[in-house]
């Protein structure tokens, strides 16, 4: 990790994580009366850690030039252990919350263990630490290889990995002391958030730059995406975070926005972070893994270009069909309705040119769970569109919204398209980051695809399921136009479904419990290829003037 | 590197770009996007024609049908009240005899006090109002405030223990915790208690302390729970001669009910519901006990 750090990039390390020990040792002496104090002292261990590292690897031989003349891939094989480290945690922590729900006496009266405080801890470590670090190390795999160009330097991408996932520990170590902004997916609180926004910067200008150094004349649709994520993510992230600190001592602080308007910004970024980070963040993901694993070229260009630019367009509006039946006015829940209608079409777009070009590799997708994972992700990817677009229609929304419908939504998009995607585009990446022939096991990752696919299923039906019965009960009324049912007999009603998902949350969980041992086998145990692949490698001839070592 | 190649399978042309292997082809964006994109844009222009849509300053486009959700509501709540307004009526005149008398009004209040009752009543009284330890039950004889309609209607309107002008107030004192009498008085006190509800029981196994008991309930008890321990609703004292216990009757239960004393607790609705909804909230826990165990509705 350090040995092919450069003696400056070293220094800089060091001088980093310095300033960062400093930042924790301030918070940690003047916030000790408050829950800052405790993330003071997590980012001053953090920070120290980081110190011993360096400065233990600094004995080690400064790298010549020779590693110039391949891609840096040791960053995105950390990205890929700390993601499916951050899935097993979030999704067993989801499981968890998925039981309390249907047996709700399994708080032992503790103030962490509640609902409020457990389900962020989910839902951060799902999307910010499973897909966070899967994006990010994907988007560093990615932008090398459509690039043929190695990153930059060596000491950014372990600032974006290591420093991203400070961001996600400050977060999940805050919900349990009762730290958040109660803002949906923007939870943590402002030093966390004005620390993401650093990394976030270096973040872009790590793929600007390599992006700066490509030796392809034309930038790859992948690109496209992953660049959208990230700016986008940037704006909203900012935009949304926008608060006054009670002290600068305290990790309380206050949006700067207030009633609707705080509640209109809130799902604009609510939505835009489905948009961007789940959606163009994966898609750039798809884009690059599914024509590679099935050897086919991508089904229409034109198609590409028509899909990116309606789903960065029309994605932008839609964030207040959140707000449907609220005091938000009439006319911005009707452009909310409106554009989302129309954003079906870029989005079945996307799906269909990702399922098109596997025509001709269906025998693949038969025979190779990897190829199968992103296959059927692409469907539930068309899925859940179709049914976002369906459920911002007002009526429809008066039935499903504030049910367990949402739910099954949220989640026919996060397991069937936005994990299935990840596990296929990680089976894809692993064996090539590791130089091996293949997964360890193919029957483990077949194993992984149908308990991942059995538990999405039992997940969303019961959601389904759920959904409808609550919804339906909600506006049942009786001859005399009263309503026919207290809301807990609806509750009563939820019970089965409750149980079901929570079996089809453990099935999605033990898959992933699977695809960690045969990644973990891969790197120890898979056998290695003959030669180092040729075709991996960055066109150095041609990039001779970008050849001079980081300083 | 821009070397088109035709796609062996398909017969399209690559755009001539390549990136690590990844080729493009340069087909046509398929006719049906192109109407589906049309369709869901023209229904977005007559949609907007029709409805709120645009904003135009401090104003915006009211749309040709004259629709706003502000006024669907109040719209709706009049239709609502409209449809119900003929036996709220009746029930609002009407006396609890007369309405406990008409079958046809007592179907109303089954089914609009079943969705009152659980979403305001059932969190402490329970689902089928049987209560738990600390929350009376509502299907049995004993009423700590009166069993008559008039009274529930009270005890709803005003609560107990409750921030209302009105509240009813009840509070047993902590006999023990605040010295009163004595751990062995209280002891003895207990067991007379218990063999109101129990005496042949009781009574054998500490016939001395039972009647020991029996003097110091007259002196310290009898003045709220009455000289046989018959109970007082004036005074929300409960019955003890009868077999039905709030806190528990085991020996350890009515010994921390002397010692500790309780003041239980219950909401004014007054603020909360209307006349009506606590007038079906009466006659509807009244009719609760007439089902049979475990009904619903």
């Amino acid at each position: 990790m350090v040995a092919q750090l450069t003696q400056f990039e070293r220094r800089l390390a060091l001088i980093i994580a310095g300033l960062m020990a400093l930042c924790g040792l301030v918070l940690a002496a003047f916030g000790h009366r408050d829950p800052i104090g405790v993330h003071g002292l997590i980012i001053l261990a953090a920070a120290i850690g980081t110190m011993f590292v360096v400065i233990s690897g600094s004995f080690a031989d400064v790298p010549d030039d020779s590693h110039l003349g391949r891609y840096y891939d040791d960053p995105i094989k950390v990205g890929v252990v700390l993601a499916m480290g951050w899935a097993v945690f979030a999704m067993a922590v989801g499981d968890w919350v998925a039981w309390l729900l249907a047996y709700p006496e399994m708080t032992f009266d503790a103030a962490w263990s509640g609902f409020g405080r457990l389900r962020p801890m989910h839902t951060t470590g799902i999307i910010f630490g499973f897909g966070g670090n899967a994006l990010i190390a994907t988007s560093f795999h990615v932008m090398q290889r459509t690039s043929r160009a190695r990153m930059p330097d060596q000491l950014s991408p372990w600032f974006v990995l290591l420093g991203y996932n400070l961001f996600c520990i400050l977060a999940v170590t805050g919900y349990p002391m009762g730290i958040t902004q109660s803002k949906e997916y923007a939870e943590p609180e402002w030093y966390a958030d004005i620390w993401l926004v650093i990394v976030w910067v270096v973040y872009l200008a790590l793929y600007l730059r390599t992006l700066a150094r490509r030796q392809e004349p034309h930038i790859y649709v992948a690109n496209w995406y992953y660049l959208a994520f990230i700016l986008v993510v940037a704006v909203l992230h900012i935009v949304n975070n926008l608060a006054m600190p009670i002290a600068l001592a305290s990790a309380k602080s206050f949006p700067i926005f207030a009633g609707v308007q705080d509640a209109m910004t809130q799902w604009w970024y609510g939505h835009n972070a489905v948009a961007f980070f789940l959606t163009a963040g994966f898609l750039g993901m798809m884009y690059y893994y599914l024509p590679t694993r099935s050897g086919r070229p991508i089904f229409s260009y034109r198609l590409s270009i028509i899909s990116f630019w309606g789903i960065t367009f029309f994605y932008m509006w839609a964030g207040s069909h959140h707000l449907h039946y609220t005091a938000l006015p009439h006319w911005v829940q009707t452009l909310g309705m409106t554009f989302s209608a129309m954003l079906l079409v870029p989005s079945w777009a996307s799906a269909g040119n990702a399922l098109l070009t596997l025509n001709g590799a269906w025998h693949k997708v038969r025979d190779d769970a990897t190829l199968r994972f992103m296959m059927v992700a692409a469907v539930f990817y068309g899925l859940s569109t179709f049914e976002g677009s369906f459920m911002a229609i007002r009526p429809v929304n008066s039935l499903s919204h504030y049910t367990d419908w949402t739910v099954a939504h949220v989640h026919a998009g996060a397991l069937g398209w936005v994990a299935l995607i990840t596990f296929g585009a990680i089976y894809a990446l692993v064996p090539i980051l590791w130089k091996r022939q293949g997964m360890y096991s193919s029957a483990l990752v077949e194993v992984h695809f149908w308990l991942a696919l059995a538990g999405t299923l039992v997940y969303v039906f019961a959601m389904w399921n759920s959904g409808l019965v609550q919804g339906l009960m909600w506006r049942t009324y009786s001859a005399s136009g009263t309503l026919a049912y207290s809301f807990v007999e609806s509750l009563v009603a939820m019970h089965p479904y409750y149980i079901a998902r929570a079996v089809g949350g453990l099935l999605f969980l033990s898959g992933a419990v699977v695809g960690c041992i045969n990644i973990w086998m891969t790197a120890r145990h898979a056998p290695g290829t003959a030669q180092d692949a040729v075709r991996d490698r960055p066109l150095v001839i041609l990039a001779s003037r970008s050849l001079e070592p980081g300083e | 590197m821009a070397i088109r190649e035709r796609d062996p399978h398909t017969g399209h042309m690559t755009i001539g770009h390549e990136w690590n292997g990844i080729t493009e082809l340069n087909r046509p964006v398929p006719t049906p996007v192109w109407w589906f994109l049309g369709a869901a844009a023209l229904f977005s222009v007559v949609f907007w024609v029709l409805m709120p849509a645009w904003p135009l300053g401090d104003t915006y486009t009211r749309g040709l049908l004259g629709v706003d959700q502000r006024t669907t509501v109040v719209q709706k709540l009049a239709e609502a009240e409209q449809q119900q307004a003929g036996w709220r009526r009746r029930i609002a005149a009407a006396d609890f005899a007369e309405i406990e008398a008409d079958e046809a009004l007592m179907r109303v209040v089954r089914g609009a006090g079943s969705a009152l009752f659980g979403d305001n009543c059932s969190a402490c009284h329970g689902a089928a109002g049987r209560g738990g330890p600390g929350y009376p039950s509502l299907v049995d004889d004993a009423w700590l405030w009166g069993g008559a309609p008039e009274s529930i209607a009270e005890t709803l309107r005003v609560g107990v223990n409750a921030p209302h002008p009105d509240t009813r107030v009840s509070e047993m004192p902590a006999f023990g915790h605040d010295q009163i009498l004595d751990r062995e008085a209280i002891l003895q006190v207990a067991a007379y208690v218990r063999s109101l509800a129990e005496p042949v029981s009781a009574a054998a196994s500490h016939s001395q302390a039972v009647a020991a008991g029996k003097e110091i309930f007259a002196a310290n008890c009898a003045a709220c729970h009455g000289d046989n321990g018959q109970g007082n609703s004036d005074a929300g004292a409960p019955n003890l001669s009868d077999s039905f216990w709030l806190y528990g009757g085991d020996p350890q239960t009515v010994f921390r009910t002397i010692f500790y004393g309780r003041k239980g607790h219950m909401p004014a609705w007054e603020h909360r519901l209307a006349e009506l909804e606590r007038k079906i909230l009466a006659l509807y826990i009244r009719d609760l006990r007439s089902w049979p165990e475990g009904a619903r509705r």
